[in-house]
């Protein structure tokens, strides 16, 4: 019997950890995949109001951005304090709103290109004027689909 | 005298302690947002074929003007009651009963001065153009607020269930494509009973 028991006394192994890096660096390899770092900076203002019967956007590949407020301040001072409308990188002017829908709805693979929203992200102080330029140019080009982008909150709260 | 034999093995120990830096760092960096709003459909820039005349009764005006006050069917209204007084008006249901019109499933007051059937009424919206985006945000929160009452109460009725809910569950693209089909057909069936009608005239230029 003696000679069983000897066996038993060395002590537990230790869990063996060589396969952690292999499933840090799967985890790794996953968020690299998945971050997408922001495509463009936003140059103008952007406090979105709130709402609450709001709606989710899916699919982002099938969204088109546009940015509405006033230049931030380092813009200002060449751009004035007027609320501006961004189209991608730039900043631009109502009647290029169009044909960057346009150029946009192109690039999109020919399945999207009936399915596309059009996000207006606008800043609460924005006036309704420029806006519904906006949407008068997009209806120019049959972007009828749109989507006043907001944050989830007490829609009160906007007037106050 | 350089020594011979193997090179000494590099010591792979830290070499998790790396990759977990890396991960934390794009834990922390990844944003998976999505951004959420209200949907909205602009009016085709053709004007339809024929002139379709539309009784006033079944037109509720909403009118914002440049300080953010509203006139709601000549009336200055709260912002607060806008929600009530546009359900009293989807939900009235004034045709007489028997007339092709009727509206079997309003619950409102039936008032004949007011619309006639859910199908019918229109809320039209005017804003000016230097009414504040966010006015205009809260406004139109309300009045889809309106419908989606009105609608949830209907689907409540018929499926037990909110209309909201159904349609949030419809348009993620995560739901399998058996539960989507079964919901389109519903949520359909509710959208019909109270479809959302509602105009945005061209801005007013003063």
């Amino acid at each position: 019997m003696a000679k069983f028991n000897k066996k038993k006394s060395a002590d537990t192994p230790g869990v063996n950890t060589a396969s952690l890096p292999d499933i840090v660096f799967m985890l790794l390899f996953f968020f690299m995949t998945v971050t997408t770092m922001k495509d463009s900076s936003i140059m103008v203002e952007n406090t979105l109001p709130n709402a609450t019967e709001t709606k989710k956007l899916e699919k982002k590949d099938r969204v088109l951005y546009i940015y509405v407020g006033k230049p931030t301040r380092e813009f200002q001072k060449t751009y004035g304090t007027e609320p501006k409308i961004q189209l991608n990188d730039k900043f631009a002017d109502v009647s290029e709103v169009g044909d960057f829908i346009l150029q946009e709805r192109a690039k999109k693979p020919q399945e999207l290109q009936n399915v596309l929203t059009t996000a207006l992200k606008v800043d609460s102080d924005a006036n309704m004027g420029l806006i519904s330029d906006i949407k008068q140019e997009l209806r120019k080009v049959n972007a009828l689909k749109v989507n006043y982008t907001t944050f989830e909150g007490d829609a009160f709260s906007n007037i106050e | 005298m350089p020594r011979r034999g193997a090179p000494p093995e590099v010591n792979a120990g830290s070499m998790a302690d790396i990759a977990f830096l890396l991960l934390i760092f794009f834990l922390v960096t990844t944003t998976i947002e999505t951004d959420s709003g209200l949907d909205r459909m602009l009016p085709p820039i053709e004007p339809p074929d024929e002139n379709v005349v539309i009784k006033q009764k079944n037109i509720f005006t909403v009118n914002i003007n440049k300080n953010g006050q509203l006139l709601v069917e000549e009336e200055l209204t709260d912002l607060r009651n806008l929600r009530e007084k546009a359900m009293a008006f989807l939900d009235n249901g004034g045709a007489p009963s028997g007339s092709p019109e009727y509206c079997s499933y309003c619950k409102g007051n039936r008032n004949p001065d007011s619309s006639d059937n859910p199908t019918k009424a229109i809320i039209s919206l005017k804003n000016d153009r230097e009414t504040k985006y966010a006015t205009y945000i809260t406004v139109q929160n309300e009045l889809v607020g309106a419908y989606n009452e009105l609608r949830n109460r209907e689907a409540q009725r018929l499926f037990g269930r909110d209309f909201t809910d159904m349609e949030a569950e419809y348009l993620n693209p995560e739901t399998p494509e058996g539960v989507r089909e079964e919901l389109k057909e519903k949520v359909q069936r509710v959208q019909d009973l109270f479809p959302q009608k509602l105009s945005e005239a061209e801005t007013a230029t003063n």
